[in-house]
């Protein structure tokens, strides 16, 4: 289990199908008419962590339900951990981790209690280079919920039930690990151990993790790999500084000419073109400013349009103006 | 090929065993819940309530006592009542909370879940049933009480969970939500009525005597009296006979059908479950109450 070798070997050749934990391509859902994802293909090698990003409806949950199996997809080609998740058995089951959102199932249940009957099921599923499950009181440790090991689970508190949420979904030594929005309604304090955690399940464990989230910050943080969601397909994929190269191709140059000052926003990827014809048609022009947008400008914009839920019209106005060269006042 | 099957009918006993520790936990969990014991010892306290005001009275016509002719229907009032609506509730309950996305993300967790609400019923059912026969110590001079009704009785405890659960879990997985078990306890009220548990199924106009005898409850109640009445009383029954083949075999029908359904039923809605529904009963519950 060498990642670092296998990081490496992977940017130069398609990687041997052992070290892909998911294969993703041209996958497609569509519900009656409305169509959720449009094509999206990805893969990831053991022991990366991948964060989906986008925003609310952008297809994050439909994507990941499919590859936990507990979905039908519309039509592509998936692979998880080799397998088809549409044809899984319960020994490609085993060696996944689907961390859900717990509600209020099994309130009276004790906390070891839940671990050791869980537990349970994945002892006939160790093989000799795994050894399943997890020792529980050593799992209720590294969650840290050794104190709450006897405590009904209705008691635990909102960032304690997800610490054993995750306890619960990695219980059988998985491959993989699935989380969707796994920090959703938490303080500040609990999103950051569980940050820790998610990076110790990574780095010690060579687990493969795919979560989804619409917080860019979140995502940059535990990520090796974000994948930017988006009306069904993914429009950019790769680590916070490439997204940020790939993502903000818009750029605004602002200058003075004649006493007026200008903005014109640049639609292409790289504003340098426009503003040597710009200083070489207007020798009068002064006070340059070029500003590219940040990686949040450009997701913030995306998420508004997520939101604001625009027609194909209003994109296409807005795609207009970038083009135009406007008057401002100073 | 053959070592893939071992282990995977290995890996299924282990869910099997796993699931009777559930079904054992469960239990112990229930008869400390003061809101859950309340539903188990409801038929006993009934019954309590019903001798203290039968004290005295007899079957008109004869010299039996009427509170102990109406400890048997009570008795198969409680496997059926327990067998038909208890499942069929906490399944729906528990596909809006997650716990069965919990075992549908756990291998074989189905089958431990199944496996232990089956056992948790059995065991809930039994106290209750306990708990029954305590006040009717009370009338048991009236009662026809040797090895005979022993072997009976259990064999119409077993006969009626079996052929009682499969189908509530079938029930239960119909249920698209849980505010809506109200129904099923409303239809097995209805189904009582000609269930000849409180009144003679043989005053009853004919067709109704046909309904009454194609559920379950008239059959249990059927057994549990020819389990614990004297021979005597049989002449109160239809045909004069406690049919105790025709009983088996109705509630062997019940359970073979329950048997193929529950099965299909049960996965085709579990197949249907994922975060996102559950996310969406939460949301609902947070936003209407219900």
């Amino acid at each position: 289990m060498n990642s670092t070798e296998d990081a490496t070997r992977l940017e130069s050749a398609p990687p041997p199908s052992g070290d892909v934990a998911l294969d993703v391509r041209d996958l497609r859902m569509r519900y009656g008419t409305k169509d959720v994802l449009t094509g999206v293909s990805f893969t990831a090698h053991r022991g990366e962590v991948l964060a989906l990003l986008g925003p609310n409806g952008a297809g994050k949950t439909t994507t990941i339900e499919i590859l936990e199996g507990f979905r039908m997809r519309s039509a592509g080609e998936v692979s998880v951990l080799g397998e088809d998740p549409a044809h899984g058995n319960e020994a490609w089951r085993a060696r996944l981790g689907v961390v859900l959102q717990s509600w209020r199932d099994h309130g009276r249940w004790r906390v070891r209690e839940l671990l050791g009957y869980l537990a349970r099921f994945y002892v006939p599923f160790a093989t000799a280079d795994v050894s399943r499950p997890w020792d529980v009181d050593e799992l209720i440790k590294v969650v840290g919920l050794t104190e709450q090991a006897n405590s009904k689970v209705q008691t635990l508190s909102g960032g304690q039930r997800r610490r054993l949420d995750v306890a619960i979904g990695i219980v059988g030594r998985p491959e993989l690990v699935f989380l969707d929005e796994p920090t959703a309604g938490f303080d500040p304090h609990a999103r950051r151990e569980f940050h820790d955690l998610v990076h110790r399940l990574a780095d010690f464990e060579n687990t493969t993790v795919l979560l989804t989230t619409h917080d860019l910050d979140e995502a940059e943080k535990l990520a090796d790999r974000i994948l930017v969601l988006d009306e069904g397909t993914i429009v950019a994929n790769g680590s916070a500084e490439q997204l940020a190269r790939e993502l903000t191709t818009q750029a605004e140059v602002r200058w003075t000419s004649d006493g007026r000052r200008h903005v014109h926003a640049v639609v292409e990827q790289d504003p340098t073109s426009f503003v040597r014809e710009l200083l070489e048609g207007d020798p009068g022009a002064t006070e340059l400013e070029v500003k590219r947008a940040s990686l949040e400008d450009t997701y913030m914009t995306l998420v508004h349009r997520a939101e604001t839920d625009q027609t194909t019209t209003d994109r296409a106005e807005r795609l207009d103006r970038t083009g135009q060269t406007e008057e401002v006042q100073s | 090929m053959t070592t893939t099957t071992t282990t995977r009918s290995d890996a299924r006993w282990v869910a099997v065993r796993a699931g009777l520790s559930r079904g054992w936990l469960e239990t112990k969990y229930s008869i400390q819940e003061p809101a859950d014991l309340i539903w188990t010892l409801a038929f006993p306290v009934i019954y309590l309530v019903v001798l203290l005001f039968m004290q005295g009275s007899t079957v008109p016509g004869t010299d039996f006592a009427l509170g102990a002719s109406v400890l048997p229907g009570l008795v198969g009032m409680s496997i059926g009542f327990g067998g038909l609506t208890g499942p069929a509730s906490t399944i729906a309950v528990d596909r809006e909370d997650g716990t069965l996305l919990r075992a549908k993300a756990t291998p074989n967790g189905m089958i431990g879940y199944l496996v232990g609400k089956i056992l948790m019923f059995a065991l809930t059912t039994l106290v209750s049933l306990v708990a029954l026969i305590i006040p009717a110590f009370s009338v048991a001079g009236d009662l026809r009480l040797d090895a005979r009704t022993w072997v009976l009785l259990i064999l119409v405890f077993l006969v009626g969970m079996v052929a009682t659960v499969p189908i509530s879990v079938a029930l239960g997985s119909l249920i698209k939500r849980a505010s809506q078990t109200g129904l099923l306890f409303l239809g097995s009220m209805l189904l009582i009525v000609p269930s000849g548990i409180f009144y003679p199924i043989t005053a009853l106009p004919e067709w109704l005597q046909w309904v009454g005898q194609a559920f379950p409850y008239y059959w249990l109640g059927l057994g549990a009296r020819s389990a614990m009445l004297p021979e005597s009383m049989a002449t109160a029954e239809i045909g004069e006979s406690w049919r105790t083949l025709e009983m088996f075999a109705v509630l062997g029908v019940w359970a073979v059908v329950g048997m193929v359904l529950a099965p299909i039923v049960l996965r085709r809605m579990a197949r249907r479950e994922s975060g996102s529904t559950v996310a969406a009963a939460r949301e609902r519950y947070m936003t209407q109450g219900y």
